[in-house]
C-alpha cells in the first residue's frame, strides 16, 4: 500500500489537473456558443470596455513607457560590446511590438482585469446574485461572462497597440536624453525597420490574451468557492491561470507566427 | 399547483433530500421550517430549477419542470433571497425592474421606472431611494427592495428564502406583514423557507416541517400547536431535548 502512494498521489493530480482542463474547455465553448446566439447584453458590452480597455491604459502605459527606457539602456550596453549601438531604435520597436508589448501588457492587464472579474463574479455567486439572474430569465454567461470575454478580446489588442507607441517612445525618450541620438535619425530608424507584420502579429497576441484573462477571470469567478476564502482563492487562481496561459500561449504564437 | 414527488438530492456523499413529497396549492402560502442545513433551500431551489435533483420529480401545474422551457417559467416566479442578492453595479430602480429592462417582458425605460418606483412604494419606500445603490441601504431597505423586485412583473409565484433573517423583531414583523399584504393582494402561490415562528404564524396558510431530507409534518398553521408530532412540537417550541438532536 504505502510503496503504491506515491504513483496513486502523481495519478490523483494528473486526473484533476484533466478534469480541470475538461471543465475549462467545456466553459470555453459554451462561451463561444453564447456569443453568437441571442440574447445580446450592449450596455454591459460597452461598461466591460470601459472597465478593462480604457481604465487599464494607464498601467499598461506606465509599463511600457518604462519598459521602452530600459531596453533601449539595455540594447545600448549590449551593442556597444559589438560597435552596434545604432540598432537601438529597431531593436526596441520590434522588440516593443512583437514580445514585450503584448506580454508585459497582457500580464498587467491579468493581474488588473482577471482578479476584478473574477472577484466580482465570485462574490456575486457568495451573495446568490448568480441564482438571482437565473430567476430574472437572465441567462449568467450570456449576461456576465460574455461582455467580459467580448470587450477583452477586443479592447487588448488597442490597449496593446497604445501600449507599442509609448514603449517606443520610452525608448525614444531615453535615447535623444541619454544616449545621445538624433531625435529625426531614431524615428526614421524606428519607421524603416518596422514591419507590418511585426505590428499585426503583436495585435493578434492582444486579442488571443485578452480573451484568456477575462475567460479565466469569468471561469474562476463562476466556480468560486463559498465565503471570503473561496473568493479570495478564485481571484488568486484566475491571475495565476491568466498568467501562465499568457506566457504559454504566447510561445506557441510566436513559434506560428516566426518560425521559420 | 406546485407538487414534489419524492424528490432526493445529495452533495458528494451528503444526502441532503432523501424523497421530499410536498403539494402546495395554487393561491395558498405554504412556510417550510426546519433547522438549518435539512435542505430547506435546496428543496426550494429545486423547484427553480437552480438545483437539480438527483431522483423524483417537480411539477408547476402537472409540468414537469426539468422539460418546461425556461425564460416562460420562470417567468412566472419572483424570488426574495436571503441577502437581498441586490445587484451591487444597478442603483435601487434598476434592480426592481431588472426583468422589465431585459427579455420577454421588456418595457420602455421610463415605464420600467415608474413600475420601479411604484412597487417601491409598495413596499414602503420613497422614491427618492430610486437612484440610490443598494450598498447604501440598510439591511431592511435592502429586503424591502428584494421584495419589490419579487414583485416587479406580478408573478404568479413568489418564493421567499429566510425574508426576516438578519433583521431586528421590529423590521420582521414589517417585513412578514408586508409579505402576507402582497401574496394576498395578488393571489400569488406562496412558499417560504424559514426557522423565524414568527413570520411562520404571520405569513403561512399552510405548514411542512422538514427534518432529515423528509416532510416529517404538513398542516394547516392553525393546527401546528396541536399537532401531537413530536419533531414539531420540539421545532416550534425551541426545546433542546426531543427527537431532533441538538448538538450543544
Amino acid at each position: 500500500m504505502s510503496v503504491l502512494a506515491p504513483v496513486a498521489a502523481v495519478g490523483r493530480g494528473t486526473l484533476a489537473i484533466l478534469a480541470a482542463i475538461g471543465r475549462i474547455t467545456i466553459f470555453t465553448l459554451q462561451t463561444l456558443g453564447h456569443m453568437i446566439r441571442p440574447p445580446f447584453y450592449f450596455k454591459e458590452l460597452f461598461q466591460a470596455v470601459m472597465n478593462i480597455g480604457y481604465f487599464s491604459l494607464p498601467v499598461v502605459g506606465l509599463t511600457t513607457f518604462f519598459t521602452g527606457g530600459a531596453l533601449a539602456l539595455q540594447i545600448y550596453a549590449g551593442g556597444a560590446r559589438f560597435n552596434a549601438e545604432s540598432v537601438v531604435p529597431s531593436i526596441v520597436a520590434i522588440g516593443m511590438v512583437r514580445e514585450l508589448g503584448p506580454v508585459l501588457g497582457g500580464l498587467m492587464v491579468a493581474a488588473r482585469v482577471a482578479s476584478s472579474i473574477a472577484a466580482e463574479i465570485g462574490t456575486m455567486k457568495v451573495t446568490e446574485q448568480i441564482d438571482a439572474l437565473v430567476t430574472l430569465s437572465t441567462h449568467p454567461m450570456k449576461y456576465l461572462t460574455v461582455p467580459r470575454v467580448l470587450a477583452a478580446t477586443l479592447v487588448v489588442p488597442a490597449l496593446i497597440a497604445v501600449g507599442d507607441t509609448i514603449g517606443i517612445m520610452g525608448g525614444y525618450i531615453v535615447g535623444i536624453t541619454r544616449l545621445d541620438f538624433n531625435a529625426a535619425n531614431y524615428i526614421n530608424n524606428t519607421v524603416d525597420f518596422l514591419q507590418t507584420w511585426d505590428v499585426t502579429s503583436g495585435l493578434l497576441k492582444g486579442a488571443v490574451f485578452g480573451f484568456i484573462i477575462a475567460l479565466m477571470g469569468c471561469y474562476y469567478g463562476m466556480n468560486s468557492g463559498r465565503g471570503a476564502q473561496g473568493v479570495g482563492h478564485a481571484t488568486k487562481s484566475a491571475v495565476v491561470a491568466a498568467s501562465i496561459l499568457i506566457l504559454a500561449s504566447n510561445y506557441l504564437l510566436t513559434e506560428l507566427f516566426f518560425s521559420a | 399547483m406546485i407538487t414534489l414527488d419524492n424528490v432526493h438530492k445529495s452533495f458528494g456523499s451528503n444526502k441532503v433530500l432523501r424523497g421530499v413529497t410536498l403539494t402546495i396549492p395554487r393561491g395558498e402560502s405554504m412556510v417550510i421550517i426546519g433547522g438549518s442545513g435539512t435542505g430547506k433551500s435546496v428543496a426550494l431551489k429545486s423547484v427553480l430549477g437552480l438545483v437539480t435533483p438527483d431522483q423524483g420529480t417537480i411539477t408547476v401545474d402537472g409540468e414537469d419542470v426539468t422539460r418546461v422551457e425556461r425564460d416562460a417559467f420562470l417567468a412566472r416566479f419572483g424570488m426574495l433571497f436571503q441577502g437581498g442578492a441586490l445587484f451591487d453595479s444597478l442603483s435601487v430602480w434598476q434592480n426592481v425592474a431588472f426583468r422589465l429592462l431585459r427579455g420577454s417582458l421588456k418595457r420602455p425605460k421610463d415605464e420600467a421606472r415608474e413600475i420601479a418606483i411604484e412597487k417601491l412604494r409598495r413596499v414602503g419606500l420613497k422614491p427618492e431611494v430610486a437612484d440610490l445603490f443598494p450598498a447604501e441601504l440598510s439591511g431592511g431597505m435592502q429586503k424591502r427592495v428584494g421584495l419589490a423586485r419579487a414583485i416587479a412583473a406580478e408573478p404568479e409565484i413568489i418564493f421567499f428564502d429566510e425574508p426576516t433573517t438578519g433583521l431586528d423583531p421590529i423590521m420582521s414583523g414589517v417585513i412578514n406583514e408586508l409579505i402576507r399584504e402582497i401574496v394576498v393582494e395578488m393571489g400569488a402561490t406562496a412558499m417560504t423557507i424559514t426557522h423565524d415562528m414568527t413570520s411562520v404564524r404571520a405569513i403561512a396558510d399552510k405548514v411542512a416541517m422538514l427534518h432529515d431530507g423528509v416532510i416529517k409534518w404538513t398542516g394547516n398553521v392553525a393546527d401546528m400547536d396541536d399537532s401531537g408530532d413530536p419533531y414539531l412540537d420540539q421545532f416550534i417550541h425551541g426545546r433542546s431535548d426531543g427527537p431532533i438532536e441538538a448538538v450543544r
